[in-house]
């Protein structure tokens, strides 16, 4: 996606990071007061959004590969998390990190299946894969299908803070997040990083280079499957539900939405998109299915307007790196 | 997804010829269902404009109540049901929420309503593990239930020598429970099941189902799916003249709104089982009519009418009580007083939540028996209240024994 | 009679027919999406919508002017193509210097807005489409009971697929087309208005979903989402099959079709995912598709 992040090729210089870095603090901070003054449910769920559309955007933003099918990390895990939460009785921790492995192993699979196409072929074999997955969910047993698996106690984090309490879910979510989102930006700036975006840019040259571009594509879609089955497992934690809408494509379409409207290959602009969609959920709920329409003419005119999304174009405007 | 539908009752009770204002108590009701999906028109606004219809007729009985209404779209999602019901019991005030159709989303919104100690009425929902496995403190289960449906269609197609079956079930849990219940039956009453094939949910080609329903030599072959796939496979039945080639189908869960969809030349001779048809009395034909002035030309199905019985009952008991706020309090008052009004007639509210009351075994009419674009039901049989629903004991409802 | 399997042969050859029909629905579409992928190098995610959008225009035609099932059969594809062409001429033009991937998203915008606004005036339980009263009733072929309609289904989709790949492969127009996906400023030198050519042949993609949609509408309910039932199992089709050829779309339509018919014999439960693992197995052997050129 050349076009989209023509913004973020120069090099990486101090006075860079140090932009990355004041946003970062305002964002954590306005997370740490947001509770006081915003319903934390919506919060929560906005911020496991967020995290989805950040492992999403790893992946489209960095390696240049559209995945049409991450729905299937992020519901899948939510469906492992609630099992090991409720059928087994595992502390919420241990069920998140465990439903996290889970997710990255389906990526193993789907990945080492998607990466052996390029581009259109990339993004219609994750669809294909996340609905042979949806099916699944459908009728195995463990996962109730349509019933979803429902009462789900949050239970004790480390057998000490009870997550039942609104806030104490509310932190420990917004710590997760804040982990993730460093983790990422970890990612992006490592040489493994420089490496993938070196693919985005002209793969035949990278592997000239003598770079075994599979195997990066491979550990980035991993990555980026074990990302968003965080996200997904935290989900699962804070509504105390699994459910087909997590796995559904619909989904995989919102997460794309998201980053695009927040600025794919941009740092921030996941974070800013995921808020803009939930909240434009909520609070335009009462529309009902006119909100499917919106979220369409908004992917239209994200495509054919502002394709460097909100963030983007702000980062743009101001010549420097978000 | 919500809507304020307003204060129904404001006018009446403000006319309530100067009852003091101090007197007055506020009880919130939130009708939740499917406002645009494959429920929307057995549920739907018709559900809210029957709530609507018992608040007026409540208004007559205690005119100090003022009783407001909202509505909400759950999309059959459940996590999109619990996140309404959390909001509306959190934020909204909403004392009692109606209606949820769609069992999955159901047994979601009956959770929150115990946790967070409010009612739950439901009208729409099937699952009879609502009052079994699943049952609490919070919950009235209103209208209908799978055990119910299996037992009066399937005894009945038994009874009337239709004694080999062969089962279309839905892939997923509820139809899975609606052919296991169904099965069993039919062999209590000496029926043989020759076979079952699990189609996938929303599947839009019933025809290689059908070819291995036909296959099987079965005399009947029960539809264990709903909605839109019961009314797919109907109609490609039809197609593919399996009716005409001797075999009959039992629908296990069809509502009228399903066969006028259909249309009696595709429906005529189906046999299934409701607890309310708009045209079986002259009471139901005048509560319909009140109905039509707010809905149009559509026909009210018996989830539309159980929210209304179920909303007029739930006032009775707030207004005895006095109070709203307590609602595990409210249900064991519902459960105490007897219920009674035009559309169920007399009946009861057992321990486990389930209310008791006669269900009825319907035939779709031929196009040459109907008078009217409405007229789709002849009576077969009716099944008493003792015996339509599971009996208290088999549920293993964990209320029943404290 | 004799049995394959433990299944009545009479049930399986039911079965194969029936997946034959299937398959003609899969075969028309993923041609149409062959035909656009192949010139704008475009997936068009809303071929699914396009597909509603068919069965829509036949019922609305009968329900506002009366216009029945055989002039419907024309009218709607050619008023939905020119809804496709619009939509070209409008939006996608401008995405062709981008990298394909744009395009997709672009069409799934469009799908999602298609199917919203359906989903609003509609519900989404299916509006109930007669089969037309002359190909009513059916024949008893022995082993199983054929629908008039279903045998007219596999006819015309037959007739409309090889006879498209008889204009693409086969004629003059055909060639210019295939020159231009090759190398279209070449063909321009050559006084071929290209711009047009792709512009005619998106609506003529979109047309062949509407026929879909249209010859579906009597068969199914006319339902907002029946394109989206649908369309995901045309992608992993369309994987499998390879996007290089048109007779490979039409022939790897026909086939799964088939495959997916002796599931439901054999193994129901798998129905509705043997063609994802179809695809995962022909990614694992040959990853262009079968009938791909790398």
């Amino acid at each position: 996606m050349a076009s989209a992040t023509e913004t973020i090729t120069a090099p990486v210089t101090a006075a860079s990071h140090r932009s990355e870095l004041v946003a970062f603090a305002i964002m954590a901070a306005f997370f740490v007061v947001a509770p006081a003054f915003m319903y934390p449910i919506f919060l929560m769920k906005a911020l496991c959004f967020a995290l989805f559309a950040c492992a999403f955007n790893l992946l489209i933003g960095y390696v240049g590969l559209l995945s049409f099918g991450h729905a299937m990390f992020f519901g899948w895990a939510a469906y492992f998390c609630a099992h090991m939460l409720k059928e087994w009785g595992l502390t919420p921790e241990l069920s998140i990190i465990l439903a996290t492995v889970a997710a990255g192993g389906l990526g193993l699979v789907a990945g080492a299946l998607a990466i052996r196409r390029q581009g259109i072929y990339f993004a219609m074999i994750t669809l294909a894969l996340a609905q042979m997955m949806f099916f699944f969910a459908v009728q195995a047993p463990f996962t109730h299908g349509e019933d979803g698996i429902q009462g789900v106690q949050r239970g004790k984090l480390l057998g000490l803070f009870d997550l039942s309490h609104e806030m104490t879910m509310y932190f420990f979510v917004l710590v997760v997040f804040l982990a993730a989102f460093l983790l990422i930006y970890r990612i992006i700036y490592s040489p493994f990083g420089e490496v993938l975006k070196a693919i985005r840019e002209n793969e035949t040259r990278a592997i000239s280079l003598g770079y075994k571009t599979e195997r990066y594509k491979l550990l980035a879609f991993i990555l980026s499957a074990a990302l968003a089955g965080l996200a997904g497992a935290t989900k699962a934690v804070v509504f105390q539900l699994a459910s087909l809408t997590d796995v559904h494509w619909t989904m995989s379409g919102e997460v794309v939405l998201m980053t695009l409207v927040g600025g794919l290959g941009t740092v921030f602009g996941p974070v800013v998109g995921a808020f803009i969609i939930i909240a434009m959920q909520s609070y335009l709920a009462e529309f009902g299915q006119w909100v499917t329409v919106i979220q369409g003419v908004i992917f239209v005119a994200c495509v054919l307007l502002f394709r460097r999304g909100v963030i983007g174009e702000i980062a743009h405007f101001l010549k420097i790196r978000l | 997804m919500r809507k304020v539908i307003g204060a129904v009752a404001a006018a009446a009770v403000a006319l309530g010829l100067g009852t003091a204002a101090h007197a007055q108590q506020t009880v919130k009701i939130g009708v939740l269902n499917d406002m645009s999906g494959l429920y929307a028109d057995l549920a739907g606004r018709g559900s809210v404009a029957a709530a609507k219809l018992a608040v007026e007729d409540f208004a007559k009985i205690d005119p100090n109540l003022k009783v407001e209404i909202v509505s909400g779209d759950h999309q059959n999602k459940p996590d999109i049901g619990s996140s309404i019901a959390t909001k509306w019991f959190d934020n909204e005030g909403v004392d009692m929420i109606v209606d949820v159709p769609t069992s999955s989303v159901a047994l979601a919104v009956s959770q929150v309503a115990a946790n967070k100690n409010k009612v739950f009425i439901g009208s729409g929902p099937a699952s009879s593990d609502l009052t079994g496995s699943k049952c609490n403190a919070n919950t009235v289960h209103w209208t209908y239930d799978t055990w119910m449906l299996a037992n009066g269609t399937g005894k009945a197609v038994v009874k009337t020598g239709g004694d080999t079956w062969f089962f279309i079930t839905a892939d997923y849990a509820f139809g899975h429970a609606l052919e296991r219940d169904t099965s069993e039956v039919v062999k209590a009453n000496g029926g043989k099941v020759l076979g079952a094939v699990r189609a996938p949910l929303n599947t839009s080609d019933f025809s290689s189902f059908l070819l291995q329903a036909q296959s099987s030599k079965a005399k009947v072959i029960g539809l264990a799916n709903a909605g839109g796939d019961t009314i797919n496979s109907i109609k490609q039945a039809a197609e593919f003249g399996i009716v005409k080639g001797g075999q009959s189908l039992a629908g296990l869960l069809i509502f009228s709104t399903d066969v006028v969809a259909l249309g009696l030349p595709t429906a005529q001779g189906l046999v299934l089982t409701e607890t309310w048809y708009w045209d079986l009395n002259d009471n139901n034909r005048a509560w319909t009519k009140r109905w039509q002035k707010e809905m149009g030309n559509k026909v009210p199905t018996m989830v539309q009418a159980g929210v209304y019985s179920g909303v007029l009952h739930y006032l009775k008991a707030v207004s005895a009580l006095k109070q709203s706020k307590d609602g595990k309090a409210v249900v064991d008052k519902m459960k105490e007083l007897p219920t009674d009004d035009t559309l169920f007639g007399k009946g009861s509210i057992r321990v486990d939540g389930r209310k008791i009351h006669p269900a009825y075994l319907f035939e779709v009419k031929k196009p040459s028996e109907s008078k009217s674009a409405f007229d789709i039901y002849k009576l077969r049989a009716t099944i008493p209240a003792d015996e339509a629903f599971r009996p208290l004991k088999d549920g293993g409802c964990p209320l029943v024994k404290s | 009679m004799f049995e394959i399997f433990g299944i009545p042969s009479q049930a399986l050859f039911g079965q194969l027919l029936i997946g034959l029909i299937n398959g003609s629905f899969y075969a028309l579409l993923s041609l149409g999406l062959a035909v656009i992928f192949g010139m704008l190098n475009i997936i068009n995610f809303a071929h699914g919508a396009q597909y509603m959008l068919g069965a829509f225009a036949a019922y609305l035609l009968l329900q506002l002017t009366g216009i029945g099932y055989w002039p419907a059969l024309i009218l709607a594809p050619i008023i939905v193509g020119i809804i496709g062409i619009v939509i070209e001429r409008t939006m996608l033009q401008w995405l062709y210097k981008l990298d394909h991937l744009y395009g997709l998203l672009l069409t799934f915008g469009l799908a999602l807005v298609i199917e919203g606004v359906f989903r609003n005036y509609y519900g989404s339980s299916g509006q109930p489409y007669q089969v037309p009263s002359s190909l009513a009733g059916g024949h008893n072929l022995g082993f199983m009971f054929l629908p008039n309609y279903r045998a007219w289904v596999i006819v015309a989709s037959l007739i409309v697929c090889f006879g498209t790949w008889f204009v693409i492969e086969k004629t003059r127009l055909g060639s210019y087309l295939r020159a231009a996906t090759e190398n279209p400023t070449l063909v321009r030198a050559f006084g071929i208005n290209v711009p047009r050519m792709i512009t005619l042949t998106y609506g003529f993609g979109v047309a062949l979903a509407a026929f879909a949609g249209v010859m579906a509408a009597p068969i199914y309910n006319v339902s907002p989402q029946m394109g989206s039932d649908i369309i995901i199992v045309v992608f992993a089709v369309v994987v499998i099959g390879g996007m290089g050829s048109i007779m490979g779309a039409i022939l790897t339509g026909f086939s799964l079709g088939i495959a997916e018919g002796l599931t439901k014999v054999f193994f129901p439960e798998a129905s509705s995912t043997v063609i994802f693992v179809i695809m995962a197995i022909v990614l694992l052997t040959r990853p262009a598709g079968l009938f791909g050129r790398g």
